[in-house]
């Protein structure tokens, strides 16, 4: 049992590391794929926006790791 | 099938896996050094034994899957997985954590295994079981690579690029029996994390029905996007680490 909650352990880990980083690409993600899908006025740039989001999500995360 | 289509795949999925089999590398080399080949040996072939097995019991049950759903849930495992390591060589290159050492790492692994090396040419579990685990954990980081950057009809160039770079690792490490820590591993990790992201981000695009600009050539866009965004997270965090250095010694 411990084996096996130690391999999920290490699995999760290699996609999430600090959580509010993952929390807030898959809350972008939520958004921009599906929410502004039924936009239709935003939908041809729902890439080029939701790439800008990324940048912007892990830029502003940098600086607040930077200055813990 | 032109460079520009098979290119990106095959480049990512053999920097990426470069990475991945160095580090798995340096744990094997330490385990066999330490408490003998056997076991190392045994630890890593049963290693690649089991993904050899999960790779043919689920590849195959990947076709079954549609193809925007695939690239949907594949790239949001990929943009956690890129974003992570991006992350993190930011933060390395900007100083606020350290480096990546192999020669530390080898290290680190030497004094687990109980520091003095006396090469037993009988089975010893914990040995066997250390070189299992870095196998299989960072092997799967390469198995995940190789589909997440092969997902649009690209796996023979991704698992060309994946072979490439454990032969290149594996050749290396028996000519030279020490850490790999020549290879610039965090230069590399911080070019992986760029590429990974750049995929990751497209193939969700792709999975949900977003319209890229240029369709397949965005995706050097994307990396170019990418590489400014994280330049300018090292620039600050660069800034903020002098800041709390000089703080520091103004305290001491």
């Amino acid at each position: 049992m411990n084996a096996i909650s130690e391999a999920l352990k290490e699995f999760i880990g290699l996609f999430v590391d600090d959580g509010s980083l993952a929390i807030a690409s898959v809350v972008w993600i939520v958004i921009v794929a599906f929410g502004l899908a039924r936009v239709p006025t935003v939908s041809a740039w729902r890439g080029p926006l939701f790439a800008v989001g990324i940048a912007v999500i892990l830029v502003e995360n940098v600086v607040r790791s930077a200055r813990r | 099938m032109t460079w520009t289509h098979v290119g990106p795949a095959l480049i990512a999925s053999f920097l990426a896996s470069m990475v991945e089999f160095v580090e798995a590398l340096t744990i094997v080399l330490a385990v066999g050094t330490i408490r003998g080949w056997k076991s190392a040996l045994y630890g890593t072939f049963a290693g690649v034994a089991l993904l050899v097995l999960m790779v043919a019991i689920f590849g195959p049950a990947l076709n079954r899957v549609p193809l925007h759903d695939l690239q949907l849930v594949i790239g949001i495992l990929l943009l956690l997985f890129g974003i992570r390591w991006l992350r993190k060589a930011v933060l390395r290159a900007g100083g606020k954590i350290s480096l990546h050492d192999e020669a530390a790492a080898y290290e680190k692994t030497r004094v687990k295994l109980g520091g003095v090396a006396h090469g037993s040419s009988s089975l010893d579990g914990v040995a066997v079981i250390t070189a299992f685990k870095a196998v299989v954990l960072e092997g799967l980081e390469v198995v995940f690579i190789v589909i997440a950057t092969g997902a649009n009809g690209m796996l023979i160039p991704a698992s060309a690029g994946a072979l490439a770079a454990g032969i290149v690792v594996i050749t290396l490490g028996i000519a030279i029996h020490k850490p790999l820590t020549r290879i610039p591993e965090n230069t590399l990790k911080y070019a992986v994390g760029v590429i990974l992201t750049a995929f990751g981000t497209f193939w969700i695009g792709e999975g949900s029905g977003m319209v890229w600009p240029g369709r397949d050539e965005s995706l050097l866009g994307l990396a170019a996007l990418f590489l400014v965004a994280s330049l300018i997270g090292v620039s600050i965090t660069r800034g903020s680490t002098k800041v709390s250095a000089t703080e520091t010694e103004a305290a001491g």
